[in-house]
């Protein structure tokens, strides 16, 4: 069982800001198993909604029954006009298992010592998916309990209270059809969207927007996980690095010995923060690309059922134009012209406040990513780079009126070394 | 061995006495040493190369003790010891008490009078065995700074196939054994090799480390002849430069290299004869390959009988750590090129990252986001230049080492050689006395005379090749220890550049994201 305390929670979840504040319905995510494949989670609830059978309970949920939760909102006509919060992406070890297995096979090639490090550092590794994805399907849930509607919604209830194991299972060969259904639908939206002719301007500036930021958001989310993986990479060096020198200083007798020790150690220390660099550029710039990548997706689908309203309420236009013609079946015809245009103007106006909010809510959080990332940088470079290496020769200060008696310790520093 | 091409050596005033006390960097490693106490250290170190004929009549017995009281002081300095910070200037306060002194001993070595003190430092360890060591030891420690090579400009000359590339060697000196103060030549790759053939072979230098020049590269100078322009090919011939660079400047370094008169002809003759055995397919290049050959199978065969272990002990030490820096320098290897990757990936990341920032209609955000690809695009030159000097400064000091060690090898192959032909001497001799004993016995008089000449001509190649295989044992060991306190220096110098350029990109990094904070504090 892995537990993961408030703060890195706190420091997990700044991806979408402002969640779960409501105390009326607060949701977390305390406790994972992650067994082979599978991994479990253990959703718990405090409320003081009375809809709700208990004031405090928890359930074991799988990822299988995230997915299902999503597609009955996104199913509900009903909310055909919000942003439905993107579904969290399946768990995915793959990467670190991979590693962890070509480590088993390189284990003899390396010494003891290094071994081990790479062991450790893969198991930091596949720790950190596994705190993401535990984020990721947090997050989900905090933005249906956060959302005035969505929240209310009796699916959302069932999964947060049902006790028994939700009976997704049969769903898993519906749900394998319905993907690729949902697929084929999904492209014919995209030529929907793109040829249908709007009529608010509002809408018009926003399908151009979204469509184009998915496509470079999409791009830049790729190019920044290559980037983080080279940093992992470079990382890794450095372990062989450190401990190829210990060996080296080990067997060494010469005035070399001291050299290498300090390298190896330096080595030894750098490693580790090129590994925190890594990550933490992963989880504020590349976690944040990923996550917007997903929630502009989510916009660009109420796009496309406000899109295919459109499309239903100008059909009906013409049908009743021609029942007109045909003077038969005129009161259905106006009827479903009237419902059409109804459903449409709601998900207008409630498509409207939803992409507005969305706009405040992607500018808060990346403003947060980026400061927080830059300030990691910095603090990185500064107190763990600087400080080891200048733990081995002072560092050339700032301030001129102390150059000179720094310059000469350095200077001394540098040849007795040894 | 610091083999920077901008080190300054110290020019060249008048004499004057040192401060005592004064805390010098007696040890004249550093650059910047000598540039800031330049008027301090410019008597102990130029005062080497200047024939001094009144110092050079001092006499030998003053030399000894001086280097008796100058090896009990530094005995402490060199080698393995106890880091101690505290120490620091105390060893400073030593070395330069004892940098006069040894200076001298130096001189000596390269000055006019160099046979008669090699002599006497050769005859000395039979003399006093127990103290001999530390006293080549500290020998070594005083350096020549009097030579200084650079190697620049690199120039492609002629075309097609037939094109090379010329460098420019300059050399600047203050031994008088040369021609003049500065002067350069121009040479092409095939002189350095023809200058490495040509030291090799020669029986004054065996036992030596001769250092190697780099390797040649059929790829690589095919695409330099073609003409391509391309980075890998810029990339080649100054990485080539760089080794010619280094390689020149530890053959400098070695004092009796430095003597050599194919090492001067080398540095000063305008117009070199073109080294045309240094060609793969030539005929040179085929004998070579067999005596190679023929040297690995003599090595199988022929169990040395070891009377000093140190010998033994040393290659088994060299062997073991050529085969750890042959593996330090493979995962090297692997962190230039991550570092190459790290950079591709950071341009094209900024690239999207400024797409990202030209479509987002929030402009507080969209000048953040063109700002990251900004600070993206700098932290790509600074990988850049991080995996340059990944590359220039550690992997190759790595390689260069990986076959200088090869070379030391090689030496104690060769002193192996030399206790061989004294064995298959001593052998011969013995045959030849069986076969007089034999003849005395027959009773041929004249055969005998015939038998009693050789057998004299024998011992005396036998007495020849004996003192010939203790003198290599002895230049052997003084090179050895010679080699590991260049390493340990060329070590020391090459790591600190490495982190000091590792740092200075740091420093620059924290101030490229300092800058972009307040661009992202600034979104609204």
């Amino acid at each position: 069982m892995t537990s993961i305390d408030e703060s890195n929670k706190e420091k997990l979840r700044s991806v979408s800001v402002d969640l779960n504040n409501d105390a009326s319905l607060l949701i977390d995510i305390p406790d994972a198993l992650c067994e082979r494949d599978k991994v479990k989670f253990t959703v718990h609830t405090k409320t003081t909604l009375s809809s709700f059978q208990k004031p405090e309970f928890s359930v074991p949920r799988q990822h299988e029954d995230f997915i299902w939760l999503h597609d009955t909102l996104v199913e509900t006509e009903d909310y055909a006009g919000l942003i439905i919060p993107p579904a969290p992406p399946k768990p995915d070890f793959e990467g670190p298992r991979e590693k962890m297995h070509k480590l088993g096979e390189g284990e003899a090639t390396m010494t003891k010592e290094e071994y081990t490090k790479m062991k450790q550092e893969l198991e930091a590794e596949y720790l950190a998916v596994f705190k993401k994805t535990v984020q990721v399907h947090e997050v989900f849930l905090q933005r249906l309990s956060s959302h005035p509607i969505l929240s209310k919604d009796r699916n959302f209830q069932i999964f947060l209270e049902y006790d028994q194991d939700l009976s997704v299972r049969r769903k898993n060969a519906k749900e394998m059809f319905g993907g690729f259904f949902k697929n084929m639908v999904k492209s014919a939206d995209e030529v929907l969207i793109s040829g249908i002719k709007e009529v608010d301007d509002f809408f018009e500036q926003e399908k151009t927007f979204l469509l184009d930021y998915y496509s470079k958001i999409k791009d830049s989310t790729a190019k920044a996980e290559k980037m983080t993986r080279s940093h992992k990479n470079i990382a890794d060096d450095y372990i062989h690095i450190s401990a190829t020198l210990n060996s080296l200083s080990a067997e060494d007798s010469t005035g070399n010995k001291k050299n290498l020790e300090k390298l190896s150690d330096l080595f030894e220390k750098l490693r580790k923060v090129e590994g925190r660099v890594a990550s933490d550029q992963e989880l504020k710039l590349t976690e944040l690309l990923r996550y917007y990548m997903r929630d502009i997706q989510a916009a660009k689908d109420l796009l496309y059922r406000r899109a295919r309203a459109l499309a239903d309420y100008e059909n009906s236009n013409k049908a009743l134009d021609k029942a007109r013609l045909k003077s038969k079946d005129i009161p259905q015809a106006e009827e479903h012209q009237q419902h059409c245009l109804q459903k449409f103007d709601k998900l207008s106006e409630s498509g409207k406040k939803e992409l507005t909010s969305f706009k405040g809510r992607r500018v808060v959080a990346f403003r947060k990513n980026l400061i927080e990332m830059a300030e990691l940088e910095i603090k990185h470079a500064k107190q763990d780079y600087t400080h080891n290496i200048s733990g081995l020769f002072p560092l050339k200060p700032s301030c001129s009126f102390c150059l000179t008696i720094f310059d000469l310790l350095e200077f001394f520093f540098f040849f007795f070394l040894l | 061995m610091a083999a920077s091409s901008d080190r300054n050596p110290p020019p060249f005033p008048a004499a004057e006495d040192p401060e005592p006390g004064l805390v010098d960097p007696a040890d004249g490693d550093s650059d910047e040493g000598e540039d800031i106490f330049v008027s301090k250290t410019n008597p102990v170190s130029v005062s080497r190369g200047v024939s001094q004929p009144d110092r050079g009549a001092e006499d030998p017995p003053d030399l000894f003790s001086e280097e008796e009281e100058a090896s009990s002081t530094t005995a402490k300095s060199n080698g393995v010891h106890s880091d101690d910070d505290s120490d620091l200037f105390a060893e400073a306060h030593m070395e330069l008490n004892t940098d006069k002194p040894g200076s001298s001993a130096k001189k000596e070595l390269s000055a006019s009078s160099g046979p008669r003190s090699t002599s006497t430092s050769t005859q000395s360890p039979a003399a006093m065995q127990p103290t001999s060591l530390e006293q080549l030891e500290e020998e070594e420690a005083k350096d020549s700074f009097d030579v200084d090579v650079a190697i620049t400009n690199p120039e492609k000359v002629g075309d097609g196939m037939n094109a090379y590339v010329a460098y420019k060697v300059s050399t600047r000196t203050s031994l008088t054994m040369f021609r003049s103060k500065t002067f350069s030549v121009r040479r092409r790759f095939s002189d350095f090799l023809g200058l490495y053939e040509k030291l090799s072979v020669k029986q004054s230098l065996h036992g030596c480390i001769i250092p190697l020049p780099p390797e040649k590269s059929v790829v690589g100078m095919t695409k330099v002849k073609v003409g391509m322009d391309d980075p890998s090919s810029v990339e080649f011939v100054e990485r080539r430069r760089a080794a010619l660079e280094r390689y020149l400047q530890r053959v400098v370094c070695h004092p009796s290299l430095l003597q050599d008169a194919d090492v001067r002809e080398f540095l000063e003759r305008d117009d070199l004869p073109r080294a045309l055995n240094t060609q793969a397919l030539s005929g040179a290049g085929f004998l070579k390959m067999i005596n190679k050959a023929s040297d690995a199978v003599n090595k199988m065969t022929i169990k040395m009988n070891e009377s000093d272990t140190w010998f033994e002990d040393k290659f088994q030490e060299v062997e073991a750590e050529e085969q750890q820096l042959r593996k330090l320098h493979a995962v090297v290897d692997s962190l230039v090129n991550h570092r190459k990757d790290l950079c591709g990936n950071t341009a094209v990341f900024a690239k999207s990252m400024a797409m990202l920032g030209n479509s987002e209609d929030n402009t507080a955000l969209s000048r953040a986001l063109s700002q990251l690809a900004e600070v993206e695009d700098k932290m790509e030159q600074l990988h850049q230049e991080q995996a340059a000097s990944d590359f220039f400064i550690f992997a190759e000091l790595l390689s260069d080492y990986i076959r200088l060690l090869g070379a030391v090898r090689g030496c104690f192959d060769q002193r192996m050689r030399a206790w061989q032909r004294w064995q298959e001497a001593q052998s011969t001799l013995q045959k030849k006395r069986e076969a007089e004993a034999k003849l005395l016995w027959a009773n041929k008089p004249e055969k005998l005379q015939q038998a009693k000449e050789d057998i004299t001509e024998w011992e005396s190649r036998v007495t020849q090749y004996e003192r010939d295989f203790d003198r290599i044992g002895m230049t052997v060991r003084k090179e050895v220890l010679r080699f590991e306190k260049e390493k340990a220096k060329d070590f020391k110098s090459q790591i600190m550049k490495y982190l000091e350029a590792m740092l200075q990109s740091q420093q620059r990094l924290i101030k490229f994201w300092e800058a972009f904070l307040p661009e992202a504090k600034a979104i609204a």
